[in-house]
């Protein structure tokens, strides 16, 4: 190594020319970021995987198109490509469906869609935001008692009657959302502020998790049978619809939510090195792992509380992307988002159609597909490793 | 050899300018007294060697200097300032790796400090991160995985990430403990190397007494929370003082002008007091 010297530092007087066996280089120039051989090297290493990134966007595409295209209604591909692109600004197309079919696509499939991706845009970030602060890889969003204090809410507000949905408001909505924050805020409580130490909170979220689960059970038998089939569909996730209503409920959390937690992503990668690295880093460790979690809850009660409880995306997803792409949480979090949302979106336009003109519920099929997944990916995941 | 007399490093202090300054620091763990008032000055550019028996504060205060465990007293910088990441960069003993994350984004962990809340890095941090790589020799294991490291690699990419800080003050908590002699002795003039050539000041915690000797420009002995000898390594290193503090028979010698301390021969040791 010739002329030793650490980058940034004042002393540096030299100007001469970049050279790849020397270090003379001045590498902090803002004015002039250029890169060796070697550091290109070094800066790929911290691109999200372009390929990857790609890869999601098209498969988001192509989910989109399929479950838009897949239906009782047999709209055409060609067709419903030119209504979507007639709808563009400062584009026009002939239309070729028939106004039966443009309400067919406008008010049912694409509404459901938008709301398939979004849940699962927001379970799989969720997730993964939940692995991040916990530095947990089996966190996800049951953990905390989130879904059981969703689950107990709905049940609650069906005994009460509340499900007639009438008004803007949907009550078993808001009951879940309720559910989901009160074991949120309990857990929170019960681990007194120790959110330096996941551990604790953890903890406290099994403990909710059983309580409220249990409350539920109870709740559930007290109901009608009529009733308690109606909770359980909900129970099992499912995606129904009207209108866009559901999307404009879920879609304002998606967009705070989402942005909070991409914009923490970086602290997700801080923490990974232990909160006391975190902290001789400039890191405030419970402050990010409160917001975090907040954002996280706060999405995933959003989630909940319109498509009811469906399982594995927020585990899996981020999990995928791990052992594809990337371990660091600036990867996972962005691509969670869209890879959650284009598997949510195909299993639901499978949960749809699969057994026509019945219903599937789509929590089970995310069951149904993701665990087989899961396990070949980590199989061969393992085996990369062993290898 | 004699007790400590006057440290020549302290008669010249006045001439470098302050670096750190500890006054009476004091932590306190439930009932015990980890540090009981602590006095401590770092120039610039000085290499101030921390030793002391297990358990005696060195980890301790280095902790309470980055700022990690709350004390009583001050430290501050020159300027009057607690120190902050920008300040102080510490490498930990035993450092935490995280399962797949690669050097580049483990030495890129060490921009932190200087970004805000929301803040991402940009481009700049990047090329720093590629720049110390290239120092340190790490280029080509940029998109290695930290967790598949040997011993000498991780003390070097855990350097990286404490130089990536760009901190004018470097504290080493036992940087070689799990290190060979030639990867330790590597390391440390690495240190030595980047410490001359930046002016930046160093305090390593160190268990190896020659070691710490021969790279140190001053020696402070803990023992039990307390400084008990500071100045020139030769004075610090009695052997009647390192015998009585290590609780076992020592012995100082010189060889080929290197400190070397060892533990008295077994026959002569029923001679001791």
């Amino acid at each position: 190594m010739a002329s030793p010297r650490i980058p940034g530092s004042r002393r540096r007087t030299d100007t001469r020319p970049a050279t790849h066996e020397g270090g003379a280089r001045p590498p902090d120039d803002p004015e002039r970021p250029r890169a060796t051989g070697a550091d290109e090297a070094t800066l790929r290493a911290f691109r999200l995987p372009p390929l990857a990134a790609v890869g999601a966007l098209v498969a988001l595409a192509a989910v989109s198109l399929l479950s838009a295209t897949t239906g009782a209604a047999g709209l055409a591909f060609g067709d419903v490509l030119a209504t979507l692109v007639d709808r563009l600004p400062l584009v026009d197309m002939d239309p070729t469906l028939s106004a039966g079919q443009e309400g067919i696509l406008f008010q049912i499939r694409l509404p459901r869609l938008v709301l398939g991706m979004l849940v699962g845009g927001s379970l799989a970030m969720a997730g993964a935001a939940y692995q991040g602060v916990f530095r947990n890889p089996l966190a996800d969003p049951y953990l905390l008692g989130v879904s059981a204090g969703a689950g107990f809410g709905a049940v609650l507000a069906f005994g009460f009657g509340l499900d007639l949905g009438r008004g803007p408001f949907d009550a078993v909505a808001a009951a879940a959302f309720l559910g989901a924050l009160v074991a949120v805020a309990a857990s929170a409580t019960i681990a007194r502020g120790a959110w330096h130490s996941p551990a604790t909170l953890l903890l406290a979220g099994v403990a909710m998790a059983a309580l409220f689960s249990a409350a539920q059970t109870y709740a559930l038998g007290q109901l009608s049978e009529t009733r308690t089939r109606e909770v359980l569909s909900w129970l099992f996730g499912r995606l129904n619809t009207s209108g866009w209503r559901e999307v404009g409920i879920l879609g304002p959390y998606v967009l705070v939510c989402g942005a909070v937690l991409l914009l923490h992503r970086r602290h997700l990668d801080v923490l990974r090195v232990g909160d006391d690295e975190a902290r001789s880093l400039g890191l405030n460790p419970g402050r990010s792992r409160l917001v975090v979690i907040v954002a996280a809850s706060l999405l995933t009660a959003a989630a909940v509380s319109v498509s009811g409880l469906i399982a594995f995306v927020g585990l899996v997803v981020p999990h995928v992307v791990r052992l594809l792409v990337s371990h660091s949480y600036r990867v996972i979090v962005p691509l969670s988002a869209l890879g959650g949302a284009a598997f949510l979106a195909l299993v639901d336009t499978g949960a749809r159609t699969l057994t026509a003109p019945a219903e599937l519920p789509v929590g089970v099929i995310t069951a149904f597909v993701g665990a087989p997944f899961f396990a070949l990916v980590l199989w061969r995941g393992a085996r990369r490793v062993a290898a | 050899m004699t007790t400590a007399a006057a440290s020549p490093a302290g008669a010249a202090a006045p001439a470098v300018p302050e670096a750190l300054t500890c006054r009476d620091v004091r932590v306190t763990f439930r009932e015990t007294e980890a540090l009981r008032g602590v006095d401590l000055h770092l120039a610039a550019g000085e290499w101030l060697g921390l030793i002391g028996p297990n358990g005696a504060g060195k980890s301790t205060l280095l902790r309470a200097i980055t700022g990690l465990i709350d004390h009583h007293g001050t430290v501050a910088l020159a300027c009057g300032r607690r120190p902050s990441g920008v300040d102080v960069a510490l490498v930990p003993q035993i450092p935490i790796l995280p399962e797949g994350m690669t050097v580049a984004e483990y030495a890129l962990l060490g921009r932190s400090p200087h970004l805000g809340w929301l803040a991402v890095e940009s481009r700049r941090d990047r090329c720093i991160v590629a720049s110390v790589l290239e120092r340190l020799g790490l280029q080509s294991f940029a998109a290695r995985p930290v967790s598949h490291l040997s011993g000498g690699e991780t003390q070097r990419v855990v350097l990286a990430r404490a130089l990536v800080q760009q901190a004018p003050i470097l504290l080493l908590d036992e940087p070689t403990s799990a290190l060979d002699l030639g990867h330790r002795d590597a390391v440390l003039e690495l240190i030595d190397e980047l410490r001359r050539s930046d002016g930046i000041s160093v305090i390593a915690a160190m268990h190896d007494l020659g070691t710490a000797a021969r790279f140190a420009d001053r020696l402070a002995l803990i023992d039990r929370g307390r400084i008990v000898a500071e100045g020139a390594p030769r004075s610090v290193l009695a052997p009647a003082r390192l015998s009585a503090i290590y609780a076992t028979p020592l012995s100082v010698h010189t060889v080929d002008g290197e400190i070397v301390v060892l533990p008295a021969p077994r026959s002569r040791q029923e001679n001791l007091p």
